[in-house]
């Protein structure tokens, strides 16, 4: 199946701090994925990682300092207007943040079905926003004429949703759309991601630091730290049979559900967040329980295990190592 | 709207200046009865005191005080507004423009803009006012005064502007399709609105103590009765001396009170529109 | 041991939109009561009136909030004191030494151009009079240690460190004087999983250090489920249950919060899962009866029409719902 998305080496460097001194940060370091027509794929990782610039990169917001996007098959231009040429949309996280509080809520939905030519005259133009608002479980009717202000945080969301399906998109850029909506409303729009999958054929890209959702509706996921994939892979194996220490680390934060199983062990988190950037060799290993010599100077490669990418000495001695682009099977000369 | 007004009305203030303020326009619009014309001099017997036939009396030029102050307050009115209109229209599209193209835009529109708040105004304005003295009527008075009176609130709205562009729902509008100028103004202008009318205010104030500025230093057309030409003739006429106090007087007690009002209503609006001090003063009753 | 109780508690916000006046009933007639030595987590859904609760339990109460009516007692030295009969100055007196409030985005409090030690310095000085340099110095170091943070950070500024250090930095400040309560509103929300985690590391360790109580408000269960003793359920500005957090999870017994259990995500688990249906009512324009009674259900016709009363159905566990008592009669016909 052709890919929908490609992302190629994708690099953004940041520069920081004044004429006197210059940090010059990698938020996003070499960075590649494909991504498939109806798939949900996560992005997950904790603030700073990157996962955010990734999405603003795609959307043409942000200029990648160096690597390519590819959308069906053609490359993307810089800053392209992805949203008008490609049919990519995009979610953000604060639903009251999403809508201008002085406006009414429909006028964006008739601004885009005016800009995007999607109707001839008024009529029509409501048909299109009542279905797609009924197929995130909301009518015209009760949007009409209300300001943001008048919905609850989910609510807002899924008006959002339905807004950006207006385009019919093929790929949709879920920037933490559930982490300001409360816990017992998430369910809900993480169940209108699956839908939008399997009745209209949508990819998503879920990007969030909550590894609980992100393992109830994606496909694959990808793990990242400070500006690097991690681990990636379908999300079963990555979320159950954790691979990498910083995957294991977050996915042992999450607090269990139950009061029986209550963390045991105590963690370290960092003090100082630039530190981790400008580390040489792999930036994990300043926390790593499991760090070696080799973590401290060398950066780790990417390294398949049983149909996983992952990124650590750890694996070092691995089945297959994929250098250039060329498969070449190295067990037999490995010691 | 009207629960608006109705709320406005509980400050006291609005209440005061409002009501002074539309005395005022009352008192201009009663030029249009005036018997006189402004521009005649002689046209009744010299340094009258206030009757009932000249309820203000008469000026050593032979003029009505009364119906000449009719004239003055309303062409000082005049004159506010269309230096207070069309500069926040000039700092509204300054501003907004600027703030959200940034780079090259910004900086050329900012550096015009800087010119301006920095050059001595007073001196600019004389010098230019020497030079157009012949043509000077009303209007080129109210323009000459808005070109000078847009910068600062340029600025402040360009900052405005500055943090709205990094709002999320920038990026909706964005994503639903909408061009720079549609944005800008859809988007951004409710949000600047507030800003620009009480700034509107504040610059009508200006225009006006401009104005009288002016015209004591003999600047402005002498022949048209504005509160700063009143006063110009009343002073150089030496009614201190001679103890014409109405003529003195009046124009001086218009301009205070023009001024309180304008003064209060601008602080009493932009204390409304502001959704912080509003809530603190609720639940008190 | 009880060392706060409230007692049919009702706090309004009296609003004046544009002419009209909005009452919002946040907290509708509430009853509570926590003892000492233990962490009581209040949960419900963003805008039930949590968040009010624990600010007329800590007695910060201004316009446009109103207390109504009802009262807050703490227990201290055995003596109970009604905090709303204080004076400015007696409730200045108890705060920070006796309670302790740490609110919602925590770390924006400290100030961005002084050193952190400075800061804990100042906040001694306030309270404690009489210590020269070094002994805070040395009091707030000791401190830092005890919770298991670096000290290393107390001669840094608040930006040179990461959120959340500076969340946690800011937890310890409120712990510095010994409070024996603390009231800590949505500590973890807004942070990285990994920075919740040490969050709520850092929590257990003062409770267990100082022995004292927190009251912890959140709409997280997971953060429940791994630090409480109990919770209470908040609805709509009341409490419609309240046990011990294995009872809550293992044995809810109102719908709302049947519901909120089973509404979260577990791993190991794709099956599909569901949300309550609707949404929460405003608290301006509340249900009549019960105000859970439009999503509920095994609504019933007396749901419609009285509020049920919050009892004790056995083993310390209260709910309020007519099916502990008319439901089960109604059920089983």
């Amino acid at each position: 199946m052709q890919s929908l998305l490609e992302i190629k080496n994708l690099t953004k460097k940041f520069s920081l701090g004044s004429i006197i001194s210059r940090l010059r940060i990698t938020a996003v370091d070499n960075v590649s994925f494909g991504i498939k027509p109806a798939e949900i794929f996560t992005l997950a990782g904790e603030s700073g990682c990157g996962k955010t610039t990734i999405a603003k990169m795609i959307l043409g917001f942000e200029e990648p300092t160096s690597g390519a996007i590819v959308h069906k098959g053609r490359r993307l231009k810089k800053r392209e207007k992805v949203w008008f040429t490609q049919g990519v949309q995009a979610i953000f996280q604060d639903p009251f943040g999403t809508f201008n509080p002085l406006r009414r809520v429909d006028c964006y939905f008739f601004e885009a079905v005016h800009n995007y030519k999607l109707a001839r005259d008024k009529k029509e133009a409501q048909e299109l926003i009542n279905r797609k608002l009924k197929s995130v479980g909301l009518s015209f009717e009760e949007i009409s004429g209300r300001y943001p202000s008048e919905f609850s945080g989910g609510q807002l969301q899924r008006v959002s949703i339905a807004r950006s399906l207006l385009i019919d998109p093929s790929l949709l850029i879920a920037d933490e759309p559930v982490s300001m909506v409360d816990a017992s409303l998430r369910m809900s729009i993480m169940n209108l991601f699956k839908k939008l999958r399997e009745e209209f054929g949508v990819s998503v890209i879920y990007i969030t630091h909550d590894l609980a959702t992100a393992y109830y509706i994606s496909d694959r996921v990808a793990i990242m730290f400070r500006g690097n994939i991690v681990e990636m892979g379908p999300v079963e194996k990555v979320l159950m049979e954790a691979k990498h220490p910083y995957t294991k680390l977050l996915r042992n934060s999450i607090p269990e559900v139950d009061p029986g199983k209550r963390w045991s062990g105590k963690i370290t988190l960092s003090d100082i967040e630039h530190e981790e950037y400008l580390r040489e060799g792999c930036k994990f290993a300043g926390r790593c329980p499991r760090a070696m010599d080799i973590c401290k100077r060398e950066a780790p490669e990417d390294i398949y295990v049983d149909g996983i990418l992952v990124k650590c000495h750890l694996y070092r001695r691995n089945r297959i190592l994929i250098k250039n682009g060329k498969e070449r099977q190295n067990s037999q000369h490995l010691k | 709207m009207v629960r608006v007004v109705k709320d406005l009305f509980k400050d006291y203030r609005f209440a005061f200046s409002f009501s002074i303020f539309c005395l005022l326009v009352i008192f201009a619009a009663l030029s249009t009865f005036s018997p006189y014309d402004p521009t005649f001099w002689f046209h009744a017997p010299r340094n009258l005191p206030a009757s009932w036939t000249h309820f203000l009396g008469t000026n050593s030029k032979g003029q009505d005080i009364f119906w000449q102050a009719t004239f003055a307050i309303r062409n000082s009115l005049i004159i506010s507004v269309i230096a207070g209109v069309v500069s926040r229209v000039i700092a509204v599209l300054v501003g907004l423009v600027a703030g959200y193209r940034g780079r090259t835009t910004d900086r050329v529109l900012m550096f015009i803009s800087d010119g301006l708040l920095v050059m001595p105004l007073f001196l600019i304005i004389v010098l230019l006012a020497m030079l157009v003295r012949e043509r000077m009527n009303l209007v080129n008075l109210g323009l000459l005064l808005a070109f000078f009176g847009w910068a600062w609130d340029a600025r402040v709205i360009r900052s405005q502007v500055l943090s709205l562009r990094e709002r999320e729902f920038t990026q909706t509008a964005i994503l639903s399709g909408t061009g720079t100028l549609k944005l800008v103004i859809k988007e951004y202008l409710p949000f600047v609105t507030p800003l620009v009318f009480s700034t509107l205010i504040n610059n009508m104030s200006w225009a006006i103590g401009m104005e009288i500025t002016l015209s004591i230093v003999g600047l402005t057309n002498m022949d048209i009765p504005t509160l700063g030409t009143m006063l110009q003739w009343a002073i150089s006429y030496q009614s201190l001396l001679l103890g014409l106090w109405t003529w003195l007087l009046t124009p001086v007690i218009l301009s205070i009170f023009l001024f309180i009002a304008l003064y209060w209503l601008s602080v009493s609006i932009s204390e409304y529109l502001d959704p912080r001090t509003r809530v603190q003063r609720v639940g008190e009753k | 041991m009880s060392v706060l109780t409230a007692e049919k508690l009702k706090s309004f916000y009296v609003l004046d939109i544009l002419g009209a006046e909005k009452v919002v009933k946040a907290v509708n007639e509430v009853d509570l009561e926590i003892r000492e030595n233990e962490i009581y987590g209040i949960a419900g859904e963003s805008g039930c009136g949590k968040t009010t609760l624990l600010k007329a339990l800590y007695a910060s109460i201004e316009p446009p909030l109103r207390l109504i009516s009802g009262r807050v007692f703490y227990v201290r030295d055995s003596q109970e004191i009604d905090v709303y009969s204080l004076s400015k100055e007696e409730k200045r007196r108890l705060r920070w030494e006796y309670i302790a409030y740490i609110p919602q985005g925590a770390m924006s409090v400290l100030n961005p151009v002084i050193k952190l030690k400075q800061t804990y310095r100042d906040f001694l000085d306030s309270h404690v009079a009489g210590k020269t340099k070094k002994e805070a110095f040395d009091m707030t170091r000791e401190h830092i240690n005890k919770l298991g943070l670096p000290a290393k950070i107390l001669d840094a500024y608040p930006h040179q460190l990461s959120g959340g250090m500076r969340q946690r930095v800011t937890i310890a400040l409120a712990a510095l004087l010994k409070p024996r309560i603390m009231f800590a509103d949505e500590p973890t929300t807004a942070l990285d999983v990994v920075v919740q985690r040490g969050v709520i590391q850092l929590l257990k360790g003062i409770q267990e250090i100082l022995g004292n109580t927190i009251v912890l408000v959140t709409h997280d269960m997971g953060v429940h489920a791994n630090l409480t003793d109990r919770i209470g359920i908040m609805y709509a500005g009341k409490m419609i249950e309240e046990a011990k957090t294995e009872e809550i999870f293992g044995n809810s017994l109102h719908p709302y919060t049947q519901y909120l259990i089973n509404s979260l995500p577990k791993f190991g688990d794709k099956g599909s899962r569901e949300s309550a249906p609707g949404s929460p009512p405003s608290l301006v324009d509340l249900p009549s009866g019960c105000p859970f009674h439009p999503r509920c259900p095994y609504a019933f016709d007396i749901c419609t029409e009285q509020m049920p009363e919050f009892l004790d159905v056995g083993n310390h566990h209260k709910v309020a719902c007519w099916l502990m008592k008319e439901g089960k009669d109604a059920i089983a016909s």
